[in-house]
Parts: structure tokens; sequence; C-alpha cells
């Protein structure tokens, strides 16, 4: 059974796994989920990225900003190298001896996960490769510059769907666990001590689990920098982010909303959602009520 | 199946299909990881394997993968973390892969992977030619060519040690044609498995991922330095060549059974060449010796490494040749030449060594049976050029209509 954090002063203040001197965009959600997660899981661990947006800024050669081995494949492959990296470690404790016990870890972004990694990541699902996955989500090709991904919420506008995006978010979460995998999670950069605990968590897990964690993006969903976490927590208050965890099967709401916010507060602050009209907004309403009465979030009030 | 001790070097004699071959290749190595998928021509070898470890004749992890793309990044993963890995493949699955295949060698990372060569879609077709190969011969990978069982056997226990050579680390590719050795039986001696340790301990990485040792893997190379590491890399295959030379004469020393990186068959007085790779080697030299007899002089040039290309050993090869035949079983669509031709051609004239005539030949293309006949034909035709005094010329023997 994994111990849990209680307060957030029990998540180790050691330094993280990357390093000061990386060049994510001020205000990034991903550095600070990756501040948390590294915190959480120490320096015995593997890290396998698709490419991405952290990918390219933490290892712009000659410099890396990783403190732990890391290893950067392709795009839509890194489920399928972490299997590797697993594989190599297992057996080589079992026929050599190696004494270590690393956790492996994949940090990849919605496109790497949602659209062209999602293959590589069923595979490793299915396979049972104990292997923990990050899915930072900042809900599009942010990296290549706001292109929509399936990971892109309704309405919202992209380099690629300048009228806001007429299509639903893919429920990640659904599909993963439709895999019967011991863990999965998701998580806000904006909810610390219920981040680390999923982190730990996930870490501990006896076979693959996952993190979706909600990366905020300053420069795609246009806003300023300075409320980057202000706008993962309005995520998770109007019940368009339930924080929950599917923890063995059992769904347990993990942060509790017992007021929603109306979405318009979630909408009304980014510049990707401007201009959407009152049936959009209503669409965007529908989807979070529906969400609410499925994770037992209470009403908007 | 029915096994005769031989003597000590020697070990076992018994008989196995080209896959069955790999399969025991990669086992004898003491292979840590094997990651791959099924497709026809090569199956056997991953069925076999994950066999061999379910019955623990093999200690090895095997990965079920989903695709042949995750298969070589599995396998990219394992060998990035120290283990010892085979994967294989053919067709449609190696240009799958394509991706992935590139990092692999410019990761520098040792991987063995058996390519049961087999013609690429469309329309889809499972049988040999060598188009899925061809695809990746400017990948970075070494790649060898073989004529038989015993030779792709031979050639994947000495792929293990070429690849994880500090001097070298680069991934090798075996290819076995589809079918004509994978799926045919022929006797072949198996060494014992001590003499296979001995020759091939455990693989010692000079860099893996390890907590205790961190590193950086695959980086974003910006333009002020990719260049020169794609000019280390390139230069870490070119100067493999004699390091590759040296190992095969090791495998010799050990094994008793040398192939060198190409087989000069009669080609000391022949006026007539024809340089071939892969299993069809086999009919070319029997054909060569049917027109010895009759008083043609014709040789073979059997090209068994083709990655790096041994271009010195070819153009000394072709010396006294008169008239050369390439014998190209990929479609040059739209190139100069044919890929096998390209090579030759621009390794002779590097070396300003021009023989009156060159043929190129394409055939061989989706399964189509290469007969005595046609090797007859294609050396006929090399005679042709030379009396005609033709420089170049492209001829698809065995095609119909």
């Amino acid at each position: 059974m994994t111990e849990l954090y209680k307060t957030i002063k029990d998540i180790p203040t050691t330094e993280g796994i990357l390093a000061p001197g990386h060049a994510l965009c001020a205000g990034c959600g991903a550095g600070t989920i990756l501040n948390i997660v590294g915190r959480v899981a120490g320096k015995n661990v593997i890290v396998v990225s698709a490419t991405g947006c952290v990918e390219v800024t933490t290892t712009y050669l000659p410099y890396s900003a990783w403190r732990v081995p890391w290893i950067h494949n392709a795009f839509e492959n890194s489920a399928a190298t972490a299997s590797g990296v697993r594989a190599a470690i297992d057996i080589m404790k079992e026929k050599y001896g190696y004494s270590e016990d690393p956790r492996i870890l994949v940090v990849a972004g919605d496109g790497g996960t949602a659209d062209i990694g999602l293959q590589s990541l069923s595979g490793m699902l299915e396979r049972g490769d104990r292997v923990t996955y990050l899915l930072y989500d900042n809900e599009a090709y942010m990296n290549t510059g706001i292109q929509r991904s399936g990971s892109t919420p309704y309405g919202a506008w992209t380099t690629t769907s300048w009228e806001g995006k007429p299509e639903m978010k893919k429920d990640m979460m659904g599909i993963v666990t439709a895999h019967h995998i011991p863990y999965a999670a998701t998580g806000s950069p904006a909810y610390i001590l219920d981040l680390a605990n999923k982190v730990k968590k996930a870490l501990d897990a006896e076979g693959p689990s996952f993190l979706h964690v909600l990366s905020d993006c300053n420069l795609g969903w246009r806003h300023d920098s300075k409320i980057s976490v202000e706008v993962t927590r309005l995520a998770v208050q109007t019940g368009l982010w339930p924080l929950y965890e599917v923890d063995h099967g059992v769904t347990k709401l993990t942060v509790p909303v017992p007021k929603r916010k109306p979405v318009e507060e979630y909408l009304k602050v980014q510049g990707r959602f401007k201009g959407l009209t009152p049936d959009r907004i209503k669409v965007i309403q529908a989807y979070a009520d529906q969400l609410a009465q499925r994770f037992g979030l209470g009403p908007v009030g | 199946m029915s096994t005769t001790v031989l003597d000590e070097k020697r070990g076992t004699k018994t008989i196995l299909s080209g896959d069955q071959a790999l399969a025991e290749a990669a086992k004898m190595a003491n292979i840590d990881v094997v990651s791959a998928y099924p497709i026809t021509p090569q199956t056997i070898i991953v069925e076999t394997l994950e066999h061999m470890i379910a019955n623990g004749e093999l200690k090895a992890k095997f990965i079920p993968v989903e695709s042949e793309h995750s298969a070589m990044s599995a396998a990219v993963g394992a060998s990035a973390a120290g283990a010892r890995v085979f994967t294989s493949t053919a067709s449609q699955g190696l240009a799958l892969m394509h991706e992935v295949v590139y990092i692999a060698s410019s990761l520098r990372l040792p991987i063995v992977m058996a390519v049961a060569n087999r013609a690429l879609s469309a329309p889809i077709n499972i049988w040999n030619d060598l188009s899925d190969a061809m695809a990746e011969r400017e990948s970075g990978w070494i790649q060898f060519f073989v004529e038989t069982v015993q030779e792709a056997f031979d050639t994947t226990v000495e792929a293990f040690k070429i690849a994880e050579d500090p001097r070298i680390s680069l991934p090798v590719m075996v290819g076995l044609d589809g079918y004509i050795l994978s799926h045919e039986y022929e006797p072949i001696e198996l060494p014992f498995q001590d003499q296979v340790d001995k020759y091939l301990p455990r693989r010692q990485p000079t860099v893996k991922l390890d907590p205790a040792k961190p590193v950086s893997m695959g980086t974003l190379g910006p333009p002020e330095l990719y260049f020169e590491i794609k000019y280390r890399q390139e230069r870490a295959i070119d100067t493999a060549l004699p390091i590759i030379q040296e190992l095969d004469d090791d495998f010799a020393q050990h094994f008793g059974r040398r192939y060198g990186l190409i087989e000069k068959y009669k080609l000391e007085d022949a006026d007539y060449v024809l340089v071939t790779m892969g299993s069809v080697s086999g009919t070319a030299k029997e054909e060569a010796d049917r027109l010895r007899e009759q008083g043609m002089r014709v040789g073979v040039l059997k090209v068994r490494l083709f990655r790096p290309f041994p271009k010195q050993l070819v153009v000394d090869a072709l010396a006294g040749a008169k008239g050369i035949g390439i014998l190209d079983r990929s479609m040059p669509m739209g190139s100069s030449a044919p890929s096998l031709a390209q090579d030759v051609m621009a390794s002779l004239m590097q070396a300003r060594q021009y023989p009156t005539s060159i043929v190129s030949f394409v055939s061989g293309i989706g399964g189509r049976d290469m007969k005595l006949t046609d090797f007859e034909q294609m050396f006929q035709e090399i005679k042709t050029a030379v009396d005609g005094n033709i420089a170049y010329r492209i001829s698809y023997p065995a095609l119909r209509g």
C-alpha cells in the first residue's frame, strides 16, 4: 500500500529530475508538472520522452536539463520504447543480478499520446508493462504552433480550427482504463497534493499506470502567463476537468467540487474560446454537467 | 530432429530451415530481449524464439509488440538500457519500421535484425525480392545478405560480435531470401554453446540508460552540431569495414568457416563476371561451372557485406573482367541504375577501372523463379554486350510479355 502525503509539506523538497535552465515558456504547465513528478519520483527513474515541447526545450545540444537517464526515440513510439527499457532492466536483473529497480516514466504530450502514439500506448498497456505514462495535455500541437489534436476541446480555436473545433475532446482516460490497468488518474498542476499522491501511486503500481494531467499553455490558450495555474484550477472548479482516479477498476473522485462554477468562467479568460456563440457555450456547459453527473461533482451555483 | 556430433570445432550436424537457424543463432547468442511482430516469411523466427523462452531453453524477454514500428522502438529502448537485442521482420514490416531504423543507427545502438527479404506492396506479394532491404540501404545499418542456411546462422552469430564491438557500435541487418532460404531446409553444423559463449561474451555497453550514471540520448541536434554528428556517424560505418574484416577472420578462427566480405568464384581468368547477392549466388555459381565446361570463361562475385560497401575488394575482384553483369532483385524505379549496380559502377569509376561492358540485370522480382537458364542468358548477354562494345544496358531476365 502506497503511503500518501498528508499535506503539501510532506512532498520531498529535494532537487527534481529537471535542472533549471530548460527552455520551457514562462508559465508552462509542463514545467510545474515535471517539478512535482520529479520530487516524488526521485532519481531512480529512467525517462522516455516523446517528441514535443518538453523534449525540444530540455535537450538542445550540447545541453541537457535532465538529471536522470533520458531517451527520446520518436514522436509516436515512447510507450513502445519504454517497454523495451522495462524488458531490458527486468531481464538483466534476472540474468545478471542487476540490482537497480528504476521506475520507467514516459513523458508525452496529447499529440504523442491521443493521436499519433495511441497504438503504441495501447500495446504497452495491453501487455501490462510496468511503466508510468505521464500525459501532459496542453490540448493541441503546441510545439509545432497550436494545431488541433484529438485532445483539443470543443469550441477551441487553433491554427487548424479557426472557427473553434467542432468535435469533442477525446476521452483518453476512457480509452486507457478500457485496458484494465492497475492505476490511472487525472491531475492538475493547480492541485499539487492531489497530483503528488497520484504520481506516487502510479509509480508504485505493479503494472502500467497512466497520469492524464491538464497542462496549461498560455501561448496556445491565449491568456496571460501569470494566470496559468488559475486557469487549470478553473477547469477543475467548472467541472470540465474532474480530478479522479481509477484504482484497480474503482473510480473515485479525489477533489470534490461541491459547487461548480459556470463554464463561462473558464472560457472567458482564454482567447482560444473568444467569440463562442451562446449555443456553443451551452454545448460545453452540457458536457460539464455530464461529467459532473458521472463523477459526482456538485451543481452549478 | 536428428543430430550428429561432429568434432569440437564443428559442433553438431542437423537439418534446419533458414528461419529456424536464425532463431537458433539468436538463442545461442544468448540474447536478452526480442521484440517482434509476425509477418510472413519471418514469423517462424519469432515464434520459435518465443517457444524457446517458454520452455526455458532461452532466458530472455519476449515483447509481443503491436506493430513493427513498435518492434524497432522497443528494440531501441532495450538496447539503450544495455541488453543484447534481436528482432526480425520483412517487407511491409521493415517499411513501417523505417523511421526508427534510422534512429537505431543514429543512436549507435547495437541491435541485430534478421530480414526475410520480401517484395513491397502494391500489389501485395509475400514472396522474395530485396526491395525491402534496399529501401534501408542508406539507413546507417550494416547489411549482410546470405546464401545458405549455414551462412544465415553464422552471420547472425557474427552480427552480434560486429554490432557490439565498441569500435563499431552499430545495428546489423542480416538479409536472407524470403521462402528461398527462410523456409528451405538444409543440413547445418551448429557449434556447441560453450564455443559461442567463448566467442560472444555478455554485452558490455560503453553507454547505457542507468540512474547511477545519467545520460541523455536522442537529444535535439541544432544546425551548428547536427552536420558534425551525422558526419561522425558516417565515419563510424565507413571505418567499420576493416574491423568487420578482422571480426570475420576471428569468426573463422573460432568456428572453422570463412565467408569473407565478398566471395570470388572462379574470377582469376574470368572474362565475364556476374555480381550477385543472396541465395541466387548458388545458382549463378552452378551455371558458371556449366558454362566453363563449354569453354566460356565466366565467374561470380558474391557481395555478402552490402553496407558498408566493400569498394576496394569489389574493384580488385573485377580487375580482369571484360564484361560485368550486376544482378539486382529490386526495381530501380527511375534511378540511373538499380541499387547494387550503382554501388559497383561508382566503385569502378572511382578506381578508374572501366570494363568494356556493364549489364544491369533486374530479376527475381516478387518471387519470380530464377532458373539456371536465366543465368545462362545473363552470361550470354554480358558476352554479347562486350562483343558489341556496348557500355551499359539494362535487362530484365524472366520478364514475360
